[in-house]
């Protein structure tokens, strides 16, 4: 009876009825609502608590207020301006690379029947599944280890210098692990999103003179254009914080050559046990994800909320 | 011109057999409706002769040019589809114009070929908008616009008009026989609705199972089916059946002995020997309901379908064969009730052992 009274929203005259259905309603609601509250404000309100105070670890004594002097100490921290670069650099490379490749992967897929594609399908998606840190772990010693790793064999066979990977070039093998993560995601999407494309209008297409790469270039990336705004959201929000693969392989060095952001801030609290400055550092990453969101919200979301 | 022959088409789908053997004269300026129930390849003719499927073996030529192996584009055909396949990302001026733009068309020329279409169809105001903006009939009409500013040899819908409500059905089965008649195009249309078929067609083409069954204009077909089944397919209600053997022939006459325990002479003539099995075909409006023992055959009544103009007297004869009868809209028998009926000889027809039909008409003769 209740819930019908809520759900209906009955005329005028059963206000009396209405005003007790809807203090039911908050008070059914209300676990989630306070669980949500604790799950939220509260770590929220700590953190940003923590930012303002003088909180290391190592000096549990000294917890006095300090103002603004956490942010202050965290954006010139040497590392703050390497890790925001790499932050960016690594999120761009890796939606790039998994847009593009995505796209003409899942073209390339749906373009030609061959035998066991339903297996290809199948392993082009399973690295999705790999735990982050496994992933980097098998990149790191069985594919870009100097001795044991499959292009040291490669480099020796065309009798080059076997090339330290994460030691010369740390951000670029963080990029080629991440992606090869998120790639498969990129694909999953974009495939089932393809298949979804209307044969009649790729027929009428072909009646009026276009070929393949027209039909692709008019047809068929348009008709992405949603699932890529998708992969490209879902896969900003994750990339941001990329920390597993770093922290497995390269532990953001050499120097701050791979830091990112969430990198940083696990550096500050806990290898220098500066907890106040890594809670501004964690509202800063907040403030900067927000600014991301906004920005691709901006130049994209249109394309998502359009009705189709 | 636009002159379509197709020489003994067949196509197989791995093995399975659709179309088995067609072959068909087009002329310039028809309209031509392939018509047959679900699964008996009108389609798949229909998209043989576009070019979206390869043929398995047998020619199709248009204007004395064997287009069998041509590329879709270059046959100076264009397609309507069922479900419009408009380009939903493009405006109702970029689709089209799509084909024109890609083939480099000069732009003035494009811009002219696309504001003709529109004046046609009506479609000026709603050049701007994207399809999803349109109504189902206005997407139609971009469809067939689509199709008209490619100026092609024919035309071919594939049940354009499925996906459209009964009534703008109507509305637009005399938009397209108008814009037949304005644009004196060929048409080739494959629909699964008798209606459609009858109403826009100067030339039927009946197929079922991958053959041809009958060619010819819709009365013709209508009047005089050339086998069982098209003497069933086309008309609603469909023509009732009564098997039996033949009885005594004559010149001009022979004897019908129905299992429904009745005797009826037609005024047709047989070479078939007295005796053999023979399927009596009759439709409702030729059945009358007579006063009690003045009829041919004794029924009784089965349900009744009234449509206010006419009812539809659904009746089984003593044999157990269902027949239709239409008579006045007010008159309604009860069920289980015992009617006599007459038949209308002259409008009779009457099919072998083999479905064909025994068609020399005494009347033609005289």
């Amino acid at each position: 009876m209740t819930t019908s009274a809520l759900d209906t929203s009955p005329p005028a005259t059963q206000t009396k009825s209405r005003k007790r259905g809807l203090k039911i309603g908050w008070f059914l609601v209300s676990p989630s609502v306070l669980l949500l509250l604790l799950w939220m404000v509260v770590p929220l309100a700590m953190t940003l608590y923590f930012s303002t105070i003088r909180y290391n670890l190592l000096y549990p004594d000294e917890e006095s207020f300090v103002g603004l002097e956490n942010f202050e100490y965290f954006l010139t921290d040497p590392g703050f301006m390497p890790g925001a670069l790499n932050t960016l650099t690594l999120v761009g490379s890796v939606l790039l690379i998994s847009v593009v490749f995505g796209v003409l992967i899942s073209a390339l897929l749906e373009a030609c029947e061959f035998w066991g594609r339903g297996i290809v399908r199948v392993m082009l998606i399973s690295p999705f599944f790999i735990m982050p840190t496994v992933s980097a772990l098998l990149w790191k010693n069985l594919i870009f280890h100097p001795v044991s790793g499959i292009l040291a064999a490669v480099w020796k066979f065309f009798g080059a210098q076997p090339v330290d990977w994460l030691a010369q070039h740390p951000l670029f093998s963080i990029i080629m692990i991440v992606s090869w993560q998120w790639l498969p995601f990129a694909i999953l999407l974009l495939m089932t999103a393809m298949q979804s494309l209307d044969q009649e209008q790729k027929e009428a297409a072909r009646l009026e003179g276009a070929g393949p790469i027209a039909i692709f270039w008019h047809l068929t990336l348009p008709h992405l254009a949603r699932p890529i705004a998708v992969v490209v959201m879902i896969e900003t929000i994750f990339l941001l914080s990329i920390f597993a693969e770093i922290f497995t392989t390269t532990s953001g060095g050499p120097g701050f050559e791979s830091t990112n952001l969430a990198y940083l801030i696990y550096n500050q609290a806990l290898l220098q046990f500066d907890v106040g400055m890594a809670s501004a550092g964690g509202l800063i990453a907040v403030v900067i994800a927000n600014i991301a969101a906004l920005v691709l919200i901006r130049l994209i979301g249109k394309s998502l909320t359009d009705k189709q | 011109m636009a002159d379509l022959k197709v020489r003994n088409l067949k196509k197989a789908f791995e093995g399975f057999s659709i179309i088995k053997g067609i072959d068909l004269d087009i002329h310039d300026r028809e309209f031509v409706v392939f018509v047959g129930p679900s699964g008996c390849g009108k389609s798949t003719l229909l998209r043989l002769i576009a070019g979206l499927e390869d043929v398995s073996s047998g020619n199709i030529e248009l204007d004395g040019k064997d287009i069998t192996e041509v590329a879709p584009a270059k046959r100076d055909l264009a397609m309507v589809f069922q479900t419009y396949a408009l380009y939903p990302h493009m405006t109702v001026r970029k689709n089209l114009s799509f084909g024109l733009d890609l083939s480099g068309a000069p732009k003035q020329e494009v811009k002219d070929k696309v504001e003709n279409a529109a004046r046609i169809l009506e479609l000026d105001p709603l050049l701007e908008r994207k399809p999803k903006q349109l109504s189902g009939g206005q997407r139609q009409r971009v469809a067939i616009g689509r199709a008209i500013v490619r100026n092609p040899k024919i035309f071919l819908f594939d049940e354009p008009l499925s996906n459209l409500d009964a009534a703008l059905r109507v509305q637009m089965r005399l938009e397209l026989a108008r814009l037949h008649q304005d644009l004196q195009a060929t048409m080739i249309y494959v629909t699964h609705d008798q209606v459609e078929a009858m109403t826009l067609a100067t030339k039927v083409v009946v197929l079922n199972s991958g053959r041809v069954e009958q060619v010819g204009s819709p009365l013709e077909l209508y009047h005089h089916p050339a086998n069982l089944f098209v003497a069933g397919f086309l008309g609603t209600p469909t023509m009732g059946f009564l098997t039996g053997n033949l009885g005594q022939t004559a010149a001009n006459a022979c004897e019908v002995k129905l299992d429904a325990r009745a005797n009826i002479s037609l005024p047709l003539a047989t070479a078939l020997a007295p005796g053999s099995k023979v399927t009596l075909g009759i439709r409702p409006e030729h059945i009358n309901i007579v006063p009690a023992g003045e009829g041919l055959l004794s029924v009784t009544a089965d349900v009744s379908e009234r449509l206010g103009s006419d009812t539809y007297c659904h009746v089984r004869s003593q044999s157990g064969e269902m027949l239709t009868v239409r008579v006045r809209g007010d008159f309604a028998p009860k069920f289980g009730e015992t009617l006599d009926l007459s038949f209308d000889t002259a409008h009779c027809h009457l099919f072998d052992d083999s479905g064909k039909a025994i068609d020399k008409r005494i009347q033609s003769a005289a």
